[in-house]
């Protein structure tokens, strides 16, 4: 299979989708003549031309809320929103319309809209380096996809962009260089189906997005004392399945689940929530989880570094555990 | 660009009117219709029977009437929350629209909509939204849709005038203006956003003004004459349709209720309120079609009685119809796939 970054994974889903069906369209900031902020839809505007790769202005609620409105036209609308942070401008459109209106009007219409939008950091300071995926998973009408690799990154996006469902498709600005195994030609995965993306029997560690990578890292660091960690890709944050999760904590006795979000009210409460009442008695140690320090990040590097779990700490954390 | 509109003979002056006897007694109808049908509401509100938040239309009814005469039955709709108005005068049953507000499993939304949010999707008609303003980018994407997609259809988006200090007014405009699409704001100004006199709020307080923010014609219409509210919407749709963009009317109305149910109107004097229904639009065209022979007293008296007949079969329909089936709770969130 051929290496491919975590970008060129999201822009190929993309560009086949465009292909294979005239009515998706792409909307946002600086998707079109720029070729994306993060450089995602490159080329685009001069392969679909202007129709159809739509540069908007720097109107977070009119780009979502139009999205709705061709969603439920007939059309299927690709909305990229620059970063999460700006997903708050929009808060009202998709909390209210995106993934109310299917339910609301008692199955008239359909709102087939995906919402592209990257979490991610890097010296952005407080308003520009937010995860606020549990922001959107809280809410009953929408699905939410956040994953990790390459591989999930494109399969996802195909499966988004055909569903007749509103999907939030958070991607994350540090990974898109990130190189993995991607075959060429078609392929969709499941919506709603977490992955195991490490096996093991001593401790379940669940996770998403870049703090997966994290997780790999320190379970490859454990398994060099012996240590072996299963690591589950949640992959789909609503709706959430849990299956895996549980198989797993049957047979490890341990859950840790890292995220990159601040944990309070956050995806890892859940899910720690799920386990304490499904599988209470396959538990040897409390459930733990680890995230983001709740302060509103800073700008200095020597300080953002203190703001997320590494793999040194999630190691520690396990080793802990398994005491 | 923006400008008021002088083009159009008012009701009073009616000599000659541009309106076949079918259409001015179709209009009549329903005109008595909506009003009926939202004291029968009003009515079984008070006796707890709809719950919620009630929005009558009472004193509006000229917009929604005239507009969708103007309007093709496929052109899309898009309204804010105080929609029964515009349902009824699409032509959605009324049994179907006093269930939904009754919260019974044969309204139009299967009780799940309520009054703010009624859709008649097969006429074209989506949704009634309670977020103020939140629907105008909406419409733009449905005109972006009908744009794309080649369709003949404009799309109308009704708000009042208190949605047009809101980003969404503004955002949803501008890139209807950007992309040239066919879109109709029809903004119904009733003086009040809940208990808030307009120009207290807005530092415009000539909405159709508000159009030249796009560069797009605005216009200022008599809201209480069915027949300039029609004239204007089928000139500015038939210019939307034509490739001219959006347009935006500003049509003066008056709400002779409450904002919503429950309110007890301190921030408008009674006097105002009585001089206002001196302006009634049913009442104006009842006189405009009986001065221009285009029916009798007696026919618009039938018609009276078989609007009272057919809203009373609404409320018997709506309380003898069965509350939704538990299950339906958990049908509808997402679309099986």
């Amino acid at each position: 299979m051929a290496q491919k970054t975590y970008r060129d994974a999201v822009r190929e889903a993309l560009r086949e989708e465009m292909l294979r069906d005239k009515c998706v369209l792409i909307m946002g900031e600086e998707v079109g003549v720029w070729g994306g902020t993060y450089a995602v839809t490159r080329g685009f505007y001069d392969e679909f031309g202007g129709r159809r790769i739509l540069d908007t202005p720097i109107a977070e609620e009119a780009i979502v809320g139009t999205a709705v409105g061709a969603a439920m036209g007939g059309l299927r609308p690709v909305a990229e929103l620059m970063t999460i942070n700006f997903s708050l401008v929009a808060m009202d459109q998709i909390v209210n319309n995106v993934a109310k209106i299917h339910a609301m009007f008692g199955s008239q219409a359909r709102v087939p809209l995906v919402i592209r939008v990257p979490a991610g950091w890097g010296q952005l300071a407080a308003t520009h380096s937010q995860s606020l995926e549990a922001w959107f998973a809280h809410v009953p009408g929408l699905l939410v996809v956040m994953p990790a690799t390459p591989y999930d990154a494109k399969g996802l996006l195909k499966a988004a962009i055909r569903s007749d469902n509103p999907v939030m498709f958070i991607e994350h600005a540090r990974l898109y260089g990130v190189k993995g195994e991607v075959p060429d030609g078609e392929y969709t995965l499941p919506i709603g189906v977490s992955d195991i993306k490490r096996p093991g029997r001593d401790v379940t560690i669940v996770s998403y997005s870049r703090m997966l990578h994290v997780a790999l890292g320190a379970a490859e660091e454990l398994a060099k004392t012996g240590i072996e960690c299963e690591v589950i890709d949640l992959r789909t944050l609503r709706p959430l399945d849990m299956a895996r999760v549980y198989a797993s904590v049957e047979k490890t006795h341990r859950a840790l689940i890292v995220e990159e979000d601040w944990m309070t009210c956050g995806m890892g409460a859940e899910i720690a929530a799920r386990i304490g009442r499904d599988r209470f008695d396959s538990l040897d140690v409390p459930v733990e989880r680890m995230g983001q320090v709740e302060v509103p990040m800073p700008y200095a590097k020597n300080l953002e570094e203190l703001m997320f779990p590494d793999e040194k700490s999630v190691a520690q954390k396990v080793r802990e555990m398994v005491a | 660009m923006a400008s008021t509109s002088p083009s159009r003979v008012s009701v009073e002056e009616a000599a000659g009117i541009d309106v076949t006897a079918e259409e001015a007694l179709d209009w009549f109808r329903k005109m008595r219709l909506i009003r009926r049908f939202e004291e029968r509401a009003e009515e079984a509100y008070g006796q707890g029977k709809i719950g919620g938040f009630l929005h009558l239309y009472i004193g509006e009814e000229a917009v929604a009437v005239g507009a969708m005469a103007a309007l093709h039955p496929k052109d899309d709709v898009v309204t804010h929350y105080r929609d029964h108005g515009y349902v009824l005068a699409r032509g959605t049953e009324p049994r179907r629209v006093m269930a939904e507000l009754y919260g019974k499993a044969t309204g139009i939304s299967k009780g799940k909509g309520g009054s703010m949010h009624m859709a008649d999707v097969r006429r074209h008609l989506w949704g009634g939204y309670a977020i103020v303003g939140g629907h105008i980018p909406l419409a733009t994407g449905l005109a972006l849709a009908n744009q794309y997609r080649n369709l003949p259809q404009v799309v109308a988006c009704f708000f009042g005038e208190g949605a047009t200090n809101t980003g969404s007014f503004y955002s949803g405009l501008n890139l209807a203006a950007v992309w040239k699409l066919p879109l109709i704001a029809i903004v119904e100004n009733n003086r009040y956003g809940m208990g808030t006199a307009f120009e207290r709020v807005s530092a415009v307080d000539d909405v159709y003004r508000k159009a030249s923010a796009f560069g797009i014609p605005g216009e200022r219409i008599d809201g209480n004459d069915v027949l300039a509210v029609r004239d204007a919407v089928r000139r500015m749709a038939d210019r939307s349709r034509s490739g001219g963009g959006p347009q935006l009317i500003e049509a003066m109305t008056y709400r002779f209720r409450g904002h919503s149910m429950g309110d007890p109107q301190r921030y408008r004097t009674k006097e105002e309120v009585e001089e206002a229904k001196t302006h009634d639009p049913i009442v104006r065209w009842k006189r405009a079609v009986i001065e221009n022979d285009l029916a009798t007293e007696d026919e618009l008296m039938k018609i009276g009685d078989e609007v009272e007949a057919e809203v009373e079969d609404a409320v018997r329909f709506a309380e003898t119809s069965p509350a939704p089936d538990p299950n339906e709770l958990f049908i509808d969130v997402l679309v099986p796939e």
